[in-house]
């Protein structure tokens, strides 16, 4: 009877993750099938696709475009991670010791107001900076004499565009944490340093940077399962999708959306996919041995 | 103050630790304090100085802007974007129409669905809580990837060109569920719920007069992340519509950019300057991202502790 009314509850939920978690899942058949649609619907469309084995997934690993985007995905995540890492909670550190707290206070909100924008947006804050004709940086580089830059057309400074604004958005939404963390601390183990003689930096070098280790190390290592998937608008958006910068733009997910929406080639689209769900999968297994490892309290499973 | 120490900071080393003392216990010394000031003063102001520097390109006339360029103070300041999209800016107003109806829509679909499933398998009680967690969590580990889900919409729901393409693929995620679920086995007390059935109150009732009430802070979080992922979005509308009628704000900002560059491209050496000037020049399409941020700009400082603390929920305790 009471369970009943538990189920009344968790079915409609349920009903969502069927549909649309699940039945995707099960499409990923499609990978290793010449897609083609039937007038029977999906189902049908599924089932009377001809098998050909990992056809799809070789025709993938035969282009460089496999290496390509794998190699991109995850240099750009690794950066992102670590470097994203460090500010994040250089951040929190220096935020904390602020003296006035209203300062820190409108600081974090200010830093927190990209975070709060989409990709779209911030591609037209971009776009302000990197006009070729109209850019700030144009005229500055006019003002001193230079040549101007097709910013949207020259590879070689993406890679450092792309990781800076990954780091500019989520540095607010980083920092949070870390500071609840810090927050967190017993006040004692400071005063107690103090009474020792420490300087401001042996005690964050010997209490603060200890006492994060584990929230560190267990955000890094989860966020190393995600390492195969990216911010499809940061690598989509922000370069306006602009050809010329493919070979640093393009990552796992940019590439499966542009075979499925320009190329229409589902099945390799689907390979591709299959291939970043398993690594992935892969990926989180080991990440959450190794969380459980180092402190079972916070593995996820 | 530092003129009175400074004869005694010669004097011995034990009374410098006594002026320190006498400062705020133990904060960095002031100079220190000025450089971390400036160096996070400049990062903040980094953060918003974009969205200042949009707000300034919004009220620049047009001509001085493709003489100057987009300049910080521009020689000539107008309104005319804004009095451009006040006459002609039915699309841009449909778009409007179509995000907030999405958002609205979308987020009253999220709590209900969320806060239902993370309550039950909150719920000791419940017999089949494991599965039902289970189902949840374990499209975190795996998903069918884009293209099958693309085809689960567009083939087996039909949804295309439908304003349900916009909301139905984002209104749960295994995230909220996870957020949702440790708020209720937090800050509801098994307690409170034993005594309500004691009073003979059903489950249902439990839920909905005693449990919601309690967990409106968390309810307050959710209901943020959805919001502000529904008023974001634009991947949705890029996979899944094709009619004007239905395009969403950020995704309007897209084509604008899109048909812009095209124009550009094509009309420098062949086309005359007119073709180029029917579209929405690069002021408007300026004032445009100005009208589509705003709401967000001016909400979000109040909206910050709740997402403070939906994320120091969601990621430091499991």
């Amino acid at each position: 009877m009471k369970n009943k009314a538990f189920l009344l509850l968790v079915l409609p939920g349920a009903a969502w993750f069927i549909i649309f978690a699940y039945l995707p899942m099960f499409g990923t058949i499609i990978a290793f099938k010449d897609f083609r649609i039937h007038p029977g619907g999906f189902l049908e469309s599924v089932l009377k696709s001809e098998w050909v084995g990992f056809k799809n997934f070789e025709f993938l690993f035969s282009t460089s475009d496999a290496y390509i985007i794998t190699r991109n995905t995850i240099l750009y995540n690794l950066g992102l991670i670590f470097l994203g890492l460090v500010l994040a909670v250089t951040l929190a550190i220096i935020m904390n010791e602020l003296l006035n707290k209203r300062l820190a206070k409108i600081y974090q909100t200010a830093m927190f107001m990209p975070y709060f924008l989409s990709w779209v947006i911030i591609s037209y804050f971009v776009f302000s900076f990197l006009s070729v004709e109209k850019g700030v940086f144009n005229q500055i580089i006019m003002y001193f004499g230079g040549d101007p830059v097709s910013w949207y057309s020259e590879t070689g400074y993406w890679p450092y565009f792309l990781i800076l604004l990954g780091l500019w958005k989520g540095a607010g939404y980083g920092s949070v944490v870390y500071l609840a963390a810090i927050a967190g601390i017993d006040r004692s183990y400071y005063e107690a340093a103090m009474i020792d003689g420490a300087t401001k930096w042996k005690q964050i070098r010997y209490i603060t940077l200890p006492l994060l280790r584990p929230l560190m190390i267990i955000l890094t290592i989860l966020a190393i399962g995600g390492i195969f998937r990216s911010d499809f608008g940061l690598f989509y958006q922000v370069p306006r999708d602009s050809g010329a910068l493919y070979p640093v733009t393009n990552v796992i997910d940019t590439f499966v959306y542009r075979g499925l929406t320009i190329m229409g080639d589902t099945g390799m689209s689907t390979a591709t996919g299959l291939y970043q769900s398993v690594v992935g999968l892969i990926l989180v297994l080991l990440a959450n041995y190794a969380v459980r490892k180092i402190e079972k309290d916070y593995a996820v499973f | 103050m530092s003129n009175l120490s400074e004869p005694i900071k010669r004097a011995s080393a034990p009374a410098k630790k006594s002026r320190k003392k006498s400062r705020d216990l133990n904060a960095i010394s002031p100079l220190s304090n000025v450089i971390f000031n400036i160096a996070i003063g400049l990062f903040a102001l980094s953060c918003i100085f974009p969205f200042l520097f949009i707000i300034i390109i919004s009220f620049t006339d047009e001509k001085t802007l493709a003489i100057n360029g987009f300049k910080l103070f521009p020689e000539v300041w107008t309104l005319d974007a804004y009095r451009f999209l006040m006459e002609s800016g039915q699309q841009m107003a449909q778009s409007f129409g179509v995000t907030l109806t999405v958002t609205v829509v979308g987020t009253a679909l999220t709590l209900y669905l969320v806060t239902t499933y993370a309550y039950a398998i909150s719920r000791k009680n419940f017999a089949q809580r494991r599965f039902f967690s289970f189902l949840a969590f374990f499209t975190m580990l795996f998903s069918g990837g884009l293209v099958p889900s693309y085809i689960v919409v567009t083939q087996v729901l039909h949804l295309r060109d439908s304003i349900w393409a916009l909301i139905l693929p984002s209104i749960m995620n295994a995230f909220y569920i996870i957020v949702m679920r440790t708020f209720f086995t937090t800050t509801v007390p098994d307690a409170v719920i034993e005594s309500a059935k004691i009073d003979g109150a059903t489950e249902f009732g439990i839920y909905t007069r005693i449990v919601l009430p309690i967990s409106l802070p968390g309810i307050a979080t959710i209901g943020l992340f959805s919001t502000l992922g529904f008023w974001n979005d634009w991947f949705n509308a890029l996979l899944y519509i094709d009619n004007a009628n239905l395009i969403p704000l950020q995704t309007l900002l897209i084509r604008i950019q899109n048909n812009m560059d095209f124009v550009v491209q094509n009309s420098s050496r062949v086309v005359s300057y007119d073709i180029a000037s029917t579209l929405p020049t690069e002021t408007v399409r300026m004032a445009m991202v100005v009208l589509a941020t705003l709401p967000v700009a001016l909400a979000y400082p109040f909206f910050q502790k709740y997402f403070i603390q939906g994320l120091t929920i969601g990621s430091v305790k499991e």
